[in-house]
């Protein structure tokens, strides 16, 4: 399970006087409270005895059709037969792992993977194996040598977990190639892929890419995605499109946990859907989302020292900065708070002790300025530790910021398709150690 | 019975720890029949008190602020008295650096150590220094910040490489670390419980850590990834001499009511090192020093009830 000492440092994150660039929290005070006053009182004067109600497992037609428009939105005609509503994203993660994870099964996952799908892989005790990103994703060679390592030793991944838009928490989108690649593999090999696309929408620049579902044809990828980013995480609904048999598991396992993700919610997102157009609401987050983004990369390349690098998302909620090995961000964090910041230690997206010295920083959930002051102060412990570590050493602290020193880091790049060594340094993590056990 | 006030949480890293720990002991005082005012302590906290207007306050928290004197000083200035050690004692033991002068200076043994301000390297070069440290201590070296109550920030340095990553690790946590010869062998904590004024050394309990080469943050406060033995399988003689020089130490810091004595129990040579004491160690249901007094006979609201009777004693 995830460590305590981590897990303590992190609820003091959540005081009122601390600038959290911890969370993965979408913004919901953008929500105008006359159209909620407006959507529950529909809800009241045409549902109210069923929204008071239960509702199927597999969730309302009236919800499934809301989400067959969105995902048309992201190029998937689906059958609304196909789909099973969940009590957000995060269940179809639990549900997997639920219906094929036996003890000591391989998952195998992105380093770094979804925090929050860590704790659900462990309590499953599942064997997460973690393949290398870089700035175009998983690397999938890396990925097939992983398997061939597995095949070696007689064992098979129950499924491979993916973020491949504008990871969480790496900031970095699957690139085309890659996903024709993945899909491939998955289909030669015949492997489930647990596709987790909570952010496709929330893009800020550059063309959407085809989803793994779409390349598929939905033989071999179980699709995950939510309300939370697009509408809000309190309706806590959210929907799988999976391949019949797993689906069915998926359905028993669905009401073996909770019966049915909750009818108020559903009818709730119903009216919403059917009030209007529901893409202006995600444009204006768009908008001010992309405008946080610009406002962190400009405010990490001002404070943060030269020796520090990040990603430059295209679009999502997070970037993922390293920062020099010899800085544990774990540590880090505990002189952050005292200068009322937070972030994400990077250790949280690895299940192997990896990402020491990454941190997962937030945009889409604090307003500008205090995007700015967070990194400010953030950026003023970083510079303090690496001097320190300077004297310590010996060895001359770089002086200046990232802004205009060379070599130049990520974040001043727009990401594009060429390989460059620069960019690649950024994701490249140690060695996958040996686990014990 | 008493309105008494039980402080707890706060900001210090340690403020989980002090919820279940103060969350507990509001349970016992309740068994008791008093009456229980919960105070999450924060920028309100004198405004509360002097709302509440407690009889008096059992403080239950851990790490900055509540352990190092700060929190008793407050309530000495108020009149309210208070659970466990005064306020010099508090900064005698939060203070590992002072602590452990002060048992150097009476002969106590504790691993040697050498202690710095970030100022020594930032602008002194003590840097330079370091080989010379790292001669006399050998390694493997342990570097830790001079006030977390918790294993926080302590690192373990193999080699002269690794000293300038913990030393950065452990100044995250404070402005002041210390650099300690490692001394391996059995970990011991030693409970003190005040009987009549004088101190007794309840059972002592020995951590046995399961999953990590050594007993930290983590396994500290999991159930089940540190086996306790209590009372520890230690001769006799072995048993009192830590006993003794736990009460010694305690005597010598100057504390009220309770506290735990960390010793180490060296591998080969069979001496004992005194690592620290903390004033107010976990309350919590894996905490020691409940543990050791229930292998006493001492139950939990009991415990609550002796170190309550001894409010306003350490002033």
């Amino acid at each position: 399970m995830k460590s305590s000492a981590m897990r303590d440092l992190m609820a003091l994150t959540e005081r009122e006087d601390v600038i959290s660039l911890a969370g993965g929290l979408p913004d919901t005070s953008t929500f105008p409270p006359d159209s909620y006053a407006s959507l529950m009182r529909t809800v009241a004067a045409e549902s109210c005895a069923r929204a008071l109600q239960y509702a199927p497992t597999e969730g309302l037609a009236l919800v499934k059709g809301c989400i067959a428009d969105v995902m048309l939105a992201e190029g998937m005609e689906i059958d609304p037969d196909e789909v099973l509503v969940t009590t957000g994203g995060q269940q179809v993660i639990d549900l997997m792992c639920k219906t094929l994870i036996d003890p000591g099964d391989v998952i195998v996952a992105e380093a770094p993977t979804y925090p929050g799908a860590v704790p659900t892989f462990c309590a499953y005790q599942a064997d997460v194996v973690q393949v290398r990103m870089d700035r175009d994703g998983m690397c999938v060679d890396e990925l097939e040598a992983t398997l061939d390592e597995l095949e070696r030793t007689g064992r098979r991944p129950k499924f491979i977990y993916t973020v491949p838009n504008f990871h969480n928490p790496a900031g970095v989108t699957l690139s085309f190639e890659r996903r024709r690649a993945l899909v491939r593999i998955a289909q030669e090999r015949e492997l489930l892929i647990l596709e987790d696309n909570p952010y496709g929408l929330l893009r800020y620049e550059g063309d959407p890419l085809p989803s793994l579902l779409s390349l598929d044809g939905g033989n071999y990828v179980v699709y995950a995605s939510t309300f939370s980013k697009i509408l809000s995480p309190g309706v806590r609904l959210g929907w799988t499109v999976a391949p019949r048999p797993v689906l069915e598991k998926m359905n028993i396992g669905k009401q073996a946990s909770d019966l049915c993700s909750s009818s108020l919610s559903q009818y709730f997102v119903a009216a919403y859907f059917e009030s209007g157009p529901w893409h202006e609401y995600v444009r204006s987050l768009i908008e001010i989302y992309r405008r946080r983004r610009d406002v962190m990369l400009d405010a990490l390349a001002e404070h943060y020292p030269r020796e520090a690098e990040w990603t430059h998302p295209q679009g999502g909620l997070f970037i993922w900065a390293t920062l020099p090995d010899y800085i544990d961000t774990t540590d880090l964090l505990a002189r952050a708070l005292e200068q009322r910041v937070a972030f994400v230690p990077g250790r949280a997206a690895f299940v192997d002790g990896r990402g020491g010295s990454c941190m997962r920083l937030n945009f889409s959930g604090v307003d500008e300025t205090n995007i700015r002051e967070g990194i400010r102060r953030i950026g003023e412990v970083v510079r303090e530790q690496v001097a320190l570590y300077g004297t310590l050493t010996g060895a001359a602290p770089a002086h200046g910021s990232a802004r205009g020193g060379t070599p130049p880091t990520v974040g001043n790049e727009p990401l594009a398709p060429a390989p460059d060594s620069e960019l690649a340094k950024i994701l490249r993590l140690p060695a996958k150690r040996q686990r014990a056990g | 019975m008493s309105r008494v006030a039980v402080l707890k949480g706060g900001r210090s890293l340690e403020r989980q720890v002090s919820l279940r720990s103060g969350a507990r002991v509001e349970e016992a005082l309740e068994n008791l029949g008093h009456d229980v005012i919960s105070i999450d302590v924060g920028a309100d906290l004198v405004e509360r008190l002097l709302g509440d207007r407690p009889d008096v306050a059992f403080i239950a928290l851990h790490g900055r602020d509540g352990e190092d004197g700060t929190v008793q000083e407050l309530l000495e200035v108020m009149g309210i008295p208070y659970t466990g050690s005064g306020v010099s004692a508090c900064i005698r033991a939060a203070d590992k650096v002072l602590a452990k002068h002060a048992m150097r200076d009476h002969d106590i043994p504790t691993p040697d150590f050498y202690a710095f301000n970030e100022t020594a390297f930032r602008e002194l070069g003590a840097a330079v220094a370091l080989p010379a440290i790292e001669e006399r201590l050998r390694f493997p070296i342990v570097v830790k910040p001079a006030g977390q109550g918790s294993a926080l920030g302590i690192k373990f340095a193999s080699t002269p490489a690794d000293v300038p990553v913990a030393l950065v690790a452990a100044f995250s946590y404070d402005r002041k670390v210390l650099l300690e010869r490692h001394v391996k062998g059995r970990d011991l904590a030693v409970s003190i419980l005040d009987e009549g004024g004088s101190p007794r050394a309840l059972p002592i309990v020995e951590a046995v850590p399961r999953e990590e080469d050594f007993y930290d943050f983590e396994s500290r406060y999991v159930i089940g990834r540190t086996t306790f033995l209590c009372p520890a399988e230690l001769a006799e003689p072995v048993a009192e001499r830590a006993a003794s020089l736990a009460t010694e130490v305690y005597e010598l810091i100057g504390c009220t009511g309770f506290a735990r004595v960390d010793i180490m129990l060296e591998e080969g040579t069979d001496e004992l090192y005194v690592l620290e004491l903390n004033t107010i160690p976990g309350l919590t249901e894996t905490s020691l020093l409940p543990q050791a007094a229930d292998a006493a006979g001492i139950e939990f609201d009991e415990l609550v009830r002796r170190i309550l009777e001894r409010a306003g004693e350490g002033g």
